[in-house]
């Protein structure tokens, strides 16, 4: 981060700060407006309840809960292999990267590692899950601000990877594919190919839209300068993926964590953004999809041959312990917390999800913005609701 | 415990050390001193540290001020009781009793021990030395609470919040302990162990019923 990045950064949030204080000051009674939980910008039934000044968020209390599911107390409930089912449904954009982390803090807990092929076709799916749910989120920023364009190509060229997928695990959005020592099955044959092909029709899609958007003058200036988060102030509230590299932290847990997952095996570089703002946050994750790209091209080429199941008993038991692993997933930082007590349910299962930290630190960046400021940084810090509500 | 890479490790191997680790449990130890109740070290894996229950927020704040813990994971809330509603709730048993068990078993803690029933439990991150470390505290029976981390990490004021109504867990300092998910009106503490999980109650899980039959052993069944 440069110096003079950070001193505009600073000077901005003081002035936010500033002016919401003066507005309290003058005990302005404010209005109260409700945005959601229908609203398009929430991704689903997110409310947030903002008292404004005039056109000024004084307040913003976001309200959750209208999708709570409960996962940790089911899956205390449900067998190691079953509790998979339900991690899929958390960020429902890229399921396959949910199961990842479960599966390999039980495999820690057993001791055992899954063969090499295993270990290569899971990093694919990770970030083909990605790929596929970063694609959208770029196509439904441009919704948000009231451009239709992207939305319909991003739906379109999604389909591509979303095919690949289906083709190998046979589900398009839960594909329930990793197991406890591998995988449930290899791959089809020509798939190799084919998925090739896909990353094509992907880096086409980006080359497209970072002309479109993040070209767009528009775009441009409705979110530069929008919802700065400092460095600091982002990792107090434990913000992590794209947006905290665009916050210029140079953390990435794919290069500097790699737990069983050859990550290290590739060459690819972590982007980061010195600035902190909206747009940022947008064009990191633009820079991201095409790295995947990278990732799983390369990856596809390197893929050894074996087996792809470990030696695993056939009913699971995970000896008494416990184990914590993270990954880095579409939207940040996820990790499961197991405690096993060796029997055939986990005992206690702490699901930690990235968009649930994300957006909790949206009563501290919203309090001082513009009402429809507020849509552009809801929809640059992109959350999933099944992500935030588990 | 948590098994080494592979069972079968040999006694007279050299023993793996984990020098980051193990220094920043010293350096830990020597801050905090008798206030350090219990540690596990996985070298190359994992550090936990138990710390006792009023030094919960100065772990924190020690961690962040003095060790450049700048990133605020996650925290939750341990309920170590085994439920009194047995297996009988879980997927590999058939039927669901009415009332729960008449003899509930005894409280195994784990891998850093504990003495009550709660235990608040939490990580945090140190991105210049890419270490982790998981701290736990018990939870005092009597008066369950614990100190808040938000004054020290802002990020923990949500977590804290699902904690306090998922658990019944106090944070003392925290600045509004309302509901996060559950309605205003909800009464119990749905992830306490006790706490049934009704939709089991009212219909049981089918269990083994829909399991097929699996062979004996793997390699038998081909003649």
């Amino acid at each position: 981060m440069t110096a003079i990045s950070d001193r505009r950064q600073m000077a901005y949030i003081a002035n936010q700060a500033a002016d919401a204080r003066v507005n309290l000051e003058l005990e302005a009674e404010g209005m109260t407006l409700n945005i959601g939980p229908q609203h398009p910008a929430t991704h689903g039934t997110l409310r947030i309840v903002v008292r404004l000044d005039g056109e000024q968020v004084i307040e913003a209390d976001p309200v959750m809960g209208y999708m709570h599911r409960g996962y940790e107390k089911l899956a205390e409930v449900r067998t190691y292999p079953q509790v998979t089912t339900l991690v899929n449904r958390i960020d429902w954009l890229g399921s396959f990267a949910n199961e990842v982390p479960f599966i390999l803090a039980c495999e820690r807990l057993m001791g055992i590692e899954a063969p090499p092929r295993a270990q290569w076709i899971r990093t694919i799916f990770h970030e083909l899950g990605r790929i596929a749910n970063v694609t959208l989120f770029l196509g439904d920023l441009g919704v948000q601000l009231g451009a239709i364009t992207p939305v319909f190509l991003a739906f379109r060229d999604r389909e591509y990877v979303l095919n690949q997928i289906e083709a190998a695990t046979g589900g398009r959005f839960h594909p329930n594919f990793d197991r406890i020592g591998g995988l449930k099955d290899d791959l089809p044959a020509g798939w190799i190919a084919e998925t090739k092909a896909s990353l094509d029709k992907i880096r086409e899609f980006c080359n497209t839209l970072e002309d479109l958007l993040m070209g767009n003058e528009i775009f441009q200036s409705r979110t530069r300068g929008v919802g700065v988060i400092p460095a600091d102030v982002g990792l107090a509230y434990g913000l992590t993926g794209a947006n905290i590299r665009a916050s210029g932290v140079d953390w990435d847990l794919r290069r500097d964590e790699p737990v069983g997952l050859p990550y290290d095996q590739v060459d690819w570089k972590v982007w980061t953004h010195p600035d902190g703002d909206s747009f940022a946050r947008c064009w990191l994750r633009l820079q991201e999809v095409r790295e995947s790209c990278n990732i799983v091209e390369q990856l596809l080429d390197t893929i050894p041959s074996g087996p792809i199941m470990a030696k695993v008993p056939r009913i699971i038991k995970v000896p008494e312990g416990e184990a914590y692993v993270a990954t880095e997933n579409p939207l940040g930082m996820m990790s499961y917390y197991v405690v096993s007590q060796g029997e055939l349910e986990p005992f206690r299962v702490k699901i930690r999800s990235a968009s649930f930290s994300n957006m909790s630190i949206t009563p501290w960046l919203l309090k001082g913005v513009y009402v429809p400021d507020v849509i552009t940084i809801l929809a640059s810090l992109y959350f999933i609701l099944g992500d935030i509500d588990r | 415990m948590i098994p080494l890479s592979s069972a079968d490790t040999d006694t007279t191997e050299e023993v793996v050390v984990d020098e980051g680790r193990q220094a920043l449990l010293d350096a830990i130890r020597g801050e905090l001193g008798e206030a350090v109740v219990a540690d596990h070290l996985v070298p190359g894996q994992d550090l936990w540290v138990r710390v006792a229950s009023d030094a919960w927020g100065t772990t924190a704040e020690y961690l962040r001020e003095r060790q450049r813990f700048r990133f605020f994971s996650w925290s939750s809330v341990i309920d170590w009781k085994p439920s009194p509603w047995g297996r009988s709730q879980t997927a590999s048993v058939d039927d669901a009793p009415d009332s729960p068990l008449a003899e509930v078993p005894e409280m195994q803690h784990g891998v850093t021990g504990g003495d009550t029933r709660f235990q608040v439990i939490g990580r945090v991150h140190n991105l210049g030395t890419q270490l982790g470390v998981t701290l736990k505290a018990d939870v005092p029976d009597d008066t369950m609470t614990v100190d808040s981390w938000v004054s020290t990490y802002a990020g923990a004021d949500w977590h804290e919040r699902e904690a306090w109504e998922m658990f019944g867990v106090n944070y003392a300092g925290h600045p509004g302990l309302r509901n996060l998910y559950l309605p205003g009106d909800f009464e119990g503490n749905p992830m306490r162990k006790d706490f049934p999980l009704l939709s089991r109650l009212v219909k049981p899980w089918p269990g083994i019923v829909d399991v097929e039959p699996m062979p004996e052993n793997e390699t038998g069944g081909d003649a």
